[in-house]
């Protein structure tokens, strides 16, 4: 017997309520029933950071994250930080300085920097290293990923421009 | 990859909670899930039923209490525990600890009493908490019962508590001297881990007794006793060739497993070198705030 239960949340903004089965994990709600692609799965252990989303503006691994969990909450994926034109700040920042290659991992990444920036517009070079050191590349090496996230770091911009 | 199929609770008391685990048989408690729903995932736990504990208020608390001791609700996230500022100027080290548990993803939901219900070897808190003399306070049908952190790992991945007894908080007295930690790590679990706490008195730069403790070796953390004697009323100032002293006996006295993190003369090795930073660290700050 399937136990479902009612949830309601934020999804980039958007109320979705619907019921779910208690052990649906929310990465599989949010690329299958709804729809997002964006959001990769690779290590499936919390791991890799490639399915970072973001739980009331925190990271968190929805591979291993049920999607119970977000009842009254609110999630945001790499859908909900790109504008409906064009890139974010932090997007053009990986483009300008090649912060990517295969790209697999980038969407993760993305959403990482993003909450980085936000709870810390200005993060010393050893605050990005500790803060990103559990999202993972095999391709970059992480160089050009550490230099579009420090050109951030260093430009003064509002803090809600992130 | 899916857990098998559960049903799901989100009581509002501790009481229902065990209750809720205590009549079946077949549930456990949930949190943040980090450990657990990657076991269930890899079908090494399976359970009919969850419990969530996230809905009962007061077990994310933090205080310094008036008997001067600290106590940690037991699902305060790592994150939480990191930024808080009764630990942060409490047991600093312990703060740091929890900012560089696993990854940021893993601090946000994660917690300590998961952490340390889980039992794993190859984990930061458990060897810190046992070089700060914590209790860990559990709760069950018929009453609570307190047990110490040395006490609270039975073996690999099996700890002392009763499936209906929930860890409802933390509890260690506050530190009156430096308290410091080291590991060594691969990947995101420490290979070998080091924690001491030194006793002082305000005003004295001798050390009233001191707790070490070396986990990730075997299946519990470990004291380094001949350590702990040899620190015993030592001045600062000593505390470099008293080690050196016993350092090779006391390690000769761990039980250390080959495992994927190294072999055993390797990490032997490096929990001797981990104890001396910690020592070079400790007096640093022993001085500074004497």
């Amino acid at each position: 017997m399937t136990h479902m239960l009612p949830i309601s949340f934020s999804l980039n903004g958007q109320t979705v309520s619907m019921e779910v089965a208690a052990h649906t994990l929310l990465i599989d709600l949010v690329r299958g029933r709804l729809g997002l692609k964006g959001t990769k799965r690779s290590c499936d252990m919390e791991v890799c950071g490639a399915c970072t989303m973001l739980l009331d503006g925190d990271p968190i691994s929805s591979c291993t994250t049920l999607a119970v969990d977000v009842d009254q909450r609110e999630v945001t994926t790499i859908e909900g930080v790109t504008p409906p034109d064009g890139l974010s700040r932090v997007q053009k920042a990986f483009v300008l300085h090649g912060g990517l290659q295969c790209g697999f991992c980038t969407p993760g990444f993305i959403m990482a920097v993003t909450a980085l920036l936000k709870a810390n517009p200005h993060p010393t070079d050893d605050e990005i290293r500790h803060y990103l050191h559990g999202n993972l590349c095999r391709c970059t090496g992480y160089v050009k990923i550490f230099e579009a996230v420090k050109s951030l770091a260093i430009e003064h911009v509002s803090e809600d421009a992130a | 990859m899916l857990t098998s199929p559960f049903t799901f609770e989100k009581p509002t008391t501790i009481a229902d909670a065990i209750e809720a685990v205590g009549d079946s048989g077949e549930s456990m408690f949930y949190s943040g899930g980090t450990e657990l729903l990657l076991a269930m995932k890899m079908r090494v736990i399976h359970t009919e039923r969850l419990v969530d504990i996230k809905g009962i208020p007061g077990l994310d608390r933090i205080v310094l209490t008036d008997a001067n001791e600290i106590e940690i609700g037991s699902r305060c996230t790592h994150k939480r525990i990191a930024a808080d500022p009764v630990i942060r100027e409490h047991a600093p080290a312990l703060s740091t600890l929890c900012d560089n548990v696993a990854n940021v993803r893993v601090r946000s939901v994660g917690t300590i009493g998961g952490n340390l219900c889980f039992g794993e070897p190859h984990a930061d808190p458990p060897t810190m908490l046992a070089a700060l003399n914590a209790r860990l306070v559990l709760q069950g049908q018929t009453g609570v019962r307190f047990v110490h952190a040395d006490e609270f790992i039975r073996s690999e991945l099996e700890t002392v508590r009763e499936p209906d007894e929930l860890l409802t908080m933390i509890v260690f007295p506050r530190p009156t001297g430096p308290v410091t930690y080291r590991r060594f790590k691969h990947g995101e679990r420490p290979s070998v881990n080091v924690a001491m706490a030194w006793s002082m008195e305000a005003t004295s730069s001798t050390i009233k007794t001191a707790r070490v403790r070396v986990g990730a070796l075997g299946s519990r953390p470990q004291p380094l006793k001949a350590v702990e004697d040899a620190l015993k009323g030592r001045s600062i100032a000593d505390v470099r060739p008293a080690i050196e002293a016993v350092l090779a006996e006391a390690l000769d006295e761990l039980d250390i497993n080959d495992d994927r993190h190294g072999g055993a003369d390797y990490k032997r090795h490096l929990a001797g070198v981990l104890l001396l930073r910690n020592a070079e660290e400790a007096m640093t700050r022993g001085k500074r705030s004497r």
